[in-house]
């Protein structure tokens, strides 16, 4: 029996926690997730350990509290409308853990389209701000559903831009360039390799390798001692359930 | 001026910029004045919402430029994607920063701007005619070269304008519509409500007067005139009527009977439909 069965701690539950780890340690940065979970996670890491953390109310304001998923910020401690967010990218005060549509073992993420560009199979979202995300700030990313049709050997459009696309564009491109981790509902994976592909950081408690390997579609070398996602501490598990998201959100994302 | 008249000065094959951001505080009354006339071949600069959906599925969009295309809380457009999938919309796709610096660039009459945006990106691969330039200085750092986009025209709209063209925002967010009028040689601001001068100050600060006269060549008065798209604080974006918009346009014969509903009279008779829709959800 996994740590999470025997303590009834859910796999949402993992990820929250995942998530809030990238921002351990951040100071005061803006903490930008994209997604129920990395929000979930930015405001757990605020309350325990990176109460420095600067958070948005998804719209133009930061808040000055920490709301429940769901509900409304009733102190606002600043104004971040979108052009002044861009300059919070360029300027590099911000981590922001965005989704993808794809991404591949370099970290080249793809949220614009699926099939050729010119006539896509499929039209999604457009390149948004991932281009200068990634060159600018610090960009993780949330991966709900772990599959092979997400974690591909090949984007079909570069949107978020990946360490060896990084190495190849120069030193420009790369002096502010860095993905910290990627978190799925399996494992938490960074790319701290070297040569900067992507690594199992952690398996979630009950994830066996062979489960991450056949829901990934390149090839991922899963070591036999890799460690497992921590265990939330009683404080956070009380914080996650209680106070960050008591209407249990988190469980549209992750359900199991 | 009226709507009508505002469009009545565009030709086909200029080059648009609509203001606003995603499904918030679009130009929708001057769009709709658009679908009305006859205009075409537009290139369409956007960050895109149901401006850029209608536009598309009436055919009237050439080129779009823009950064991406969302109605929020409904996260993909369906004309948009249709016309992509079908092949019917040429494509200029940039990043946002690269959009912003793009018309920040047109509005100070430079070439260009340099940004650290679309390097290592198929930003750069998808808009081939993109060039980077190399700094002067010492650090010799080599940026991409964002083209200014230089508008014929702006639509945008606010909360409160003179008559002359001063423009008042009192939501949270001014998105970008002073860079679109600053970037274009004409623009056309519509707001819910055109009041005295005097009416700015009690209404807001002075840093609520978003648009300046001398760069406004139009003013519209349309109260719902970003409808169904959100004008805080006036309004917020009509979910119910955004999700009947969204799931006509995922079928042709839907749509016919919603554009043939909506969108086949003037401004009048789109608010008279609205409520009345409005009504039978209540």
């Amino acid at each position: 029996m996994s740590e999470g069965a025997r303590t009834g701690v859910t796999r949402a539950e993992y990820c929250v926690v995942a998530c809030a780890e990238a921002w351990r340690g951040a100071g005061e940065i803006l903490a930008a997730p994209m997604g129920l979970v990395p929000t979930a996670g930015a405001r757990l890491a605020k309350l325990t350990f990176s109460p420095g953390l600067l958070l948005t109310d998804g719209e133009a304001m930061l808040m000055g509290d920490v709301p429940a998923l769901g509900a409304a910020s009733r102190v606002s401690e600043g104004w971040l409308p979108y052009r002044r967010h861009l300059a919070l990218v360029t300027g590099g005060s911000r981590h922001v853990m965005m989704g993808a549509s794809q991404l591949d073992r370099h970290g080249n993420q793809n949220i614009s389209c699926i099939g050729d560009w010119k006539r896509p199979d499929r039209q999604l979202l457009g390149v948004r701000g991932a281009p200068v995300n990634t060159l600018n700030n610090p960009t993780s990313y949330w991966i709900p559903r772990h599959s092979p049709r997400v974690l591909v050997d090949r984007v079909d459009m570069v949107c978020g831009v990946g360490y060896d696309r990084a190495a190849a564009a120069g030193p420009s491109a790369t002096r502010f360039h860095r993905i910290p981790r990627v978190v799925t509902d399996l494992a938490v994976l960074d790319f701290e390799t070297p040569d900067r592909t992507m690594r199992v950081r952690s398996l979630h408690p009950g994830v066996t390798p062979a489960e991450l390997r056949a829901a990934t579609g390149f090839p991922l070398d899963v070591p036999g001692d890799v460690p497992r996602t921590r265990e939330p501490t009683h404080r956070e598990l009380r914080l996650i359930r209680e106070v960050v998201d008591p209407a249990g959100l988190r469980a549209r994302e992750v359900p199991r | 001026m009226t709507a009508d008249e505002a469009v009545g000065r565009l030709e086909s094959g200029m080059t648009v910029g609509i203001g606003g951001w995603g499904s918030r505080r679009k130009p929708m009354a001057l769009v709709r004045a658009l679908l009305r006339s006859d205009l075409t071949d537009l290139t369409v600069v956007s960050y895109g919402g149901p401006d850029v959906g209608l536009l598309a599925a009436a055919g009237r969009i050439a080129r779009l430029v823009t950064a991406f295309v969302t109605l929020d809380s409904v996260p993909l457009e369906p004309h948009f994607r249709a016309a992509r999938q079908s092949g019917r919309l040429e494509l200029t796709e940039l990043d946002e920063a690269m959009l912003m610096w793009g018309l920040t660039a047109a509005a100070h009459r430079l070439p260009f701007l340099p940004v650290r945006a679309g390097l290592g990106s198929d930003v750069m691969t998808v808009n081939p005619h993109l060039r980077t330039v190399t700094s002067p200085y010492a650090d010799g750092e080599e940026l991409l070269a964002v083209p200014a986009l230089t508008l014929d025209a702006a639509l945008v709209h606010l909360n409160r304008a003179d008559a002359r063209g001063n423009a008042q925002y009192l939501g949270p967010d001014p998105y970008f519509d002073d860079l679109f009028c600053e970037a274009a040689r004409e623009a056309y601001v519509s707001c819910e409500q055109v009041v005295d001068s005097a009416a700015f100050a009690p209404a807001g600060g002075p840093q609520t007067l978003l648009i300046a006269r001398h760069c406004v060549t139009g003013v519209i008065e349309a109260p719902g005139g970003a409808h169904f798209t959100s004008c805080a604080p006036d309004y917020n974006r009509d979910e119910a009527f955004q999700t009947a918009y969204a799931k006509a346009a995922a079928d042709p014969v839907a749509w016919g009977e919603f554009a043939g509903r909506f969108l086949s009279g003037d401004e009048d008779d789109y608010r008279a439909a609205v409520a009345a829709f409005t009504g039978e959800g209540a």
